[in-house]
């Protein structure tokens, strides 16, 4: 049905269940194993739900030695490991294999030190990206990166796929935020790599680490930069009649000098939906920006009003500035409600690439054009301010045919986003969504440069089999 | 140094090292040579020079982005960046006055010791600005990684790698950076007298505060011009508005510390933050130089426990969190005190390069922080994967392997 494919599991692996079993159960403790195929059901997926492959084993630590014994384990009975955070990505970055052991965080959940003078909190990484907040908030703090998903997603897969948010504009994505780690290699070492310190000493092996979608090694703890709380946020909501001048908005507001904390977009089919779904009271019109400022009321004022004379420049047919904080919240929560309101509709999939901000506007009217020509409906909801876009492709999975369309035009509109100088994927990862197209990107020496790092600290190419590097692009090295 | 080549593309500088791998021949490889003397000497007959790979290739300002060749001199992309009132955020040190070397420092050498100033407390380090790269492997391989947007999870981060590889694992042609707007205004706000304990909170007050101090230094008496009192700075950049909100703000929670100044000429700021950045107080002065990375509140504990020993003068940046140290270099056992140093910073986590030091010190002790074992061994591995000839400045982050 569905058009990635994945390796045949290995037999050799398979045959030996019940000494997998035995060595992990030593390694962790009995009931720290799942075995049950009732039970390793529940991981057959992440939030990419259209890909399937149920787990041999599920292994739930509740500390770092014991990831340690665990993946030491793996390491000398050859089994590969898939590590899971909260099993939130979209695109498949947790996705098993028949043959593997999943390595959840979700028993690693303590916050173990927080540091308000020197800014930073040290967590170990199944808690989630929210909580990370509500630890310091009494501080007067909080953790700046802030995807979608933060409810419930885990810093550890925040920290395998660099993960960005609303706010990446002023406050940058994971990798910005992130000090140091303790990881545990895929032969069972824990190394500690950063700390509470800025910047590497030699090479910078914490830029490697994050991003890598945990195929590097399985972060268990993470020291992360925290922020004090702005005095204040105040959005306003700007719409327009087509999208190139929306998109002209965006770059004279970021010429201007003015950075604001977020810049969103939303097109009329998002637009129309999430109102109806959330009562936001947006305006109908063809491309809606929410702008936001932080600050004092005195110093958002100010960066509104410039934000306001730039948007009257290019003759709006909306604006709506938020009078108090009950609607500022109303304006979010439309923008929040997004990806729901949509998925109440239809079935959707959610793209990722990123283009340079210039081309929005042509990027959005190709998008237009591709998405008649597959006869599939698309919406587009994003990070304007950072040119990462989030078309979502309209498609019915009970109607057989309609995946494989919607994956073709997906693939489609994420080769424009590399032509126009953008990238496959802004914020979510490759995994096995994205990774055939990675050729589209990369040269093949490009992408023997990144594999070489992964001989480095995985040689027998163990840790989160099939994600990131096209299948026939590493067969050499995982046959070997 | 013997014979340099200037290759002016990216092809030329491929074939000039696949040459040199074949042949097994150590090529230093160099930006605009200003920074020549960061590092342990490279072991090399043979320089490769970027100098005449110049240019602009894109600059956007309404993506805040900047591509550049790595040749290109970094007073041009800054002249550029002004025209439309940017800048780069990571504010790079000039190391020229204080390693006494001459020439242009270039974007590529910039990205390639990740170079930062006092600004990397707010707006992050060179590599945190870093979009992308292109660069050529130590087989000549031409390899690109990241992008020029702004977001981008596609693939492994090898830009991060390169940058403060110190040109150990490619050769830089291309960087992609990300770039900031100019503010409108600019004030500082200085205190004076405080000892460096109470200085260090003062900073960690005013950082711990939603008013996005970028700059947070303290200088002893004894590395101040005058040299009669400790002198603490903070910056504070924005709108109008924001100055107007923030500096009585801050002026009134510093009462608990002491009187504070309020500077506001231009040229004054950026006179005293050029001082802090380009560590000023140590130019002129014989010795080695120290950088050394911490946990902030960590600064003056080290710096007293150091001094113990050595006869050391010290000041903070980055509120604490980056002590600059000069000391003998007859210290300790003749290393410019490099046991001492690490042996009291190592029980509270961070790392102490030796920036500025003779040759023959800068060859015998280690320059960088000396690894734990695990991340020595993949920092070797890296280099075999990379450079497995072995000629891209060897010896300069680590003695070449025997």
């Amino acid at each position: 049905m569905s058009t990635i494919a994945m390796p045949k599991p290995d037999d050799r692996v398979l045959a030996r269940k019940p000494e997998i079993v035995a060595a992990l159960a030593a390694a962790v403790g009995e009931e720290n194993v799942i075995s049950d195929p009732m039970e390793t059901r529940a991981y057959e997926c992440d939030a990419l739900t259209a890909y399937r492959r149920q787990p041999l084993v599920v292994v739930l630590p509740r500390t770092t030695e014991e990831v340690s014994a665990a993946l030491a384990a793996c390491n000398r009975l050859g089994v590969p490991v898939v590590p899971r955070g909260a099993g939130t990505s979209l695109a498949g970055g947790a996705l098993p294999t028949e043959d593997c052991v999943v390595l959840s965080t979700a028993r690693l959940t303590d916050v173990l030190e927080i540091d308000a003078p020197n800014r930073f909190v040290r967590v170990q990484t199944g808690v989630t990206n929210l909580s990370v907040s509500g630890a310091v908030d009494s501080e007067g703090f909080f953790y700046a990166p802030d995807p979608s998903s933060q409810l419930a997603c885990a810093i550890a897969g925040n920290i395998a796929m660099n993960s960005g948010g609303a706010h990446c504009l002023k406050y940058g994505v994971t990798t910005n935020n992130l000090l140091g780690v303790r990881m545990v290699m895929m032969d069972g070492e824990i190394v500690e790599v950063g700390g509470a310190h800025a910047d590497a000493a030699n090479y910078d092996f914490l830029g490697l680490i994050c991003g890598s979608e945990g195929q590097l090694g399985v972060v268990t703890e993470a020291t992360l930069r925290i922020l004090p709380k702005p005095e204040g946020a105040k959005p306003v909501l700007i719409g327009y009649d087509s999208p190139e001048v929306a998109g002209q908005c965006v770059a004279d507001i970021i010429k201007a000098g003015v950075l604001p904390v977020a810049i969103e977009y939303m097109d009329r089919l998002c637009i129309r939906v999430t109102d109806e779904f959330s009562g936001a009271g947006y305006p109908d019109v063809e491309a809606m920006l929410i702008v936001e400022v932080e600050g004092a009321p005195d110093e958002a004022e100010a960066q509104l009003a410039k934000i306001i004379e730039i948007a009257q420049a290019l003759g709006p047919s909306a604006l709506q500035e938020s009078k108090s904080p009950e609607q500022a919240a109303l304006i979010w929560k439309g923008r929040k409600s997004a990806f729901g309101a949509m998925g109440r509709i239809n079935d959707y999939m959610c793209l990722d690439g990123t283009v340079p901000v210039g081309q929005l506007p042509y990027v959005l009217k190709r998008i237009s054009e591709i998405g008649a020509k597959y006869g599939l409906e698309c919406g587009n909801v994003f990070h304007a301010g950072d040119g990462n876009m989030h078309p979502l492709i309209l498609f019915d999975a009970n109607k057989p045919g309609d995946l494989e369309t919607a994956e073709a035009m997906g693939a489609e509109i994420l080769r424009l986003c590399v032509e126009v100088g953008g990238c496959l994927s802004g914020e979510h990862g490759v995994g096995v969504e994205k990774r055939d197209l990675m050729t589209d990107q990369f040269g093949p020496d490009d992408l023997e440069a990144q594999m070489a790092v992964k001989d480095c600290f995985d040689p027998k190419w163990l840790l989160n089999p099939a994600k990131v590097f096209p299948l026939e692009v590493s067969a050499s090295r995982r046959d070997a | 140094m013997g014979d340099i080549a200037t290759p002016a593309s990216e092809a030329e500088i491929s074939e000039i090292v696949r040459a040199a791998h074949d042949q097994r021949a150590p090529l230093e490889i160099s930006g605009g040579g200003t920074r020549r003397e960061l590092g342990r000497p490279a072991q090399a007959d043979r320089t490769l020079a970027l100098s005449a790979l110049t240019g602009t290739t894109l600059y956007d300002p309404g993506a805040l982005t900047i591509v550049a060749r790595a040749g290109e001199p970094l007073s041009k992309i800054e002249a550029a960046l002004a025209a439309e009132r940017q800048r780069l955020p990571f504010e790079p040190m000039d190391h020229r006055a204080l390693l006494g070397s001459s020439g242009e420092p270039t974007v590529g050498g910039v990205v390639a010791c990740n170079i930062s100033g006092p600004r990397r407390v707010q707006a992050g380090a060179c590599r945190d600005s870093l979009l992308g790269v292109r660069f050529v492997d130590g087989q000549g391989r031409i390899v690109k990684n990241g992008g020029r947007v702004m977001k981008n999870v596609t693939g492994y981060d090898l830009s991060k790698l390169m940058c403060g590889a110190y040109g150990t694992l490619g050769v830089l042609t291309e960087v992609a950076l990300k770039v900031a707007p100019a503010p409108e205004r600019t004030v500082c706000l200085l205190m004076k007298g405080l000892s460096d304990e109470r200085a260090i909170a003062a900073l960690a007050a005013a950082l711990g505060t939603p008013y996005e101090v970028n700059g947070a230094a303290h200088l002893p008496a004894d590395c101040t011009l005058d040299g009669v009192e400790s002198v603490t700075m903070i910056r504070l950049e924005g709108f109008e508005a924001n100055i107007r909100h923030r500096a009585p703000a801050l002026q009134a929670l510093f009462a608990a510390f002491g009187e504070t100044e309020l500077i506001e000429d231009p040229d004054k700021i950026a006179a005293g933050w050029a001082y802090i950045r380009d560590v000023a107080p140590f130019v002129g002065q014989s010795g080695a130089v120290w950088r050394l990375s911490l946990k902030p509140s960590d600064g003056p504990t080290a710096v007293s426990a150091i001094r113990r020993s050595i006869d050391a003068k010290a000041f903070y940046d980055w509120g604490g969190g980056l002590v600059w140290l000069l000391t003998p270099e007859a210290s300790g056992d003749g290393g410019a005190g490099a046991q001492i140093i690490r042996d009291t910073i190592a029980p509270m986590g961070g790392h102490a390069t030796l920036v500025r030091a003779s040759a023959p010190i800068r060859a015998a002790v280690a320059v960088f922080h000396p690894e734990p074992p695990r991340l020595a061994a993949l920092s070797d591995q890296l280099r075999s994967k990379f450079d497995p000839a072995g000629i891209l400045n060897p010896g300069r982050m680590a003695a070449p392997r025997a």
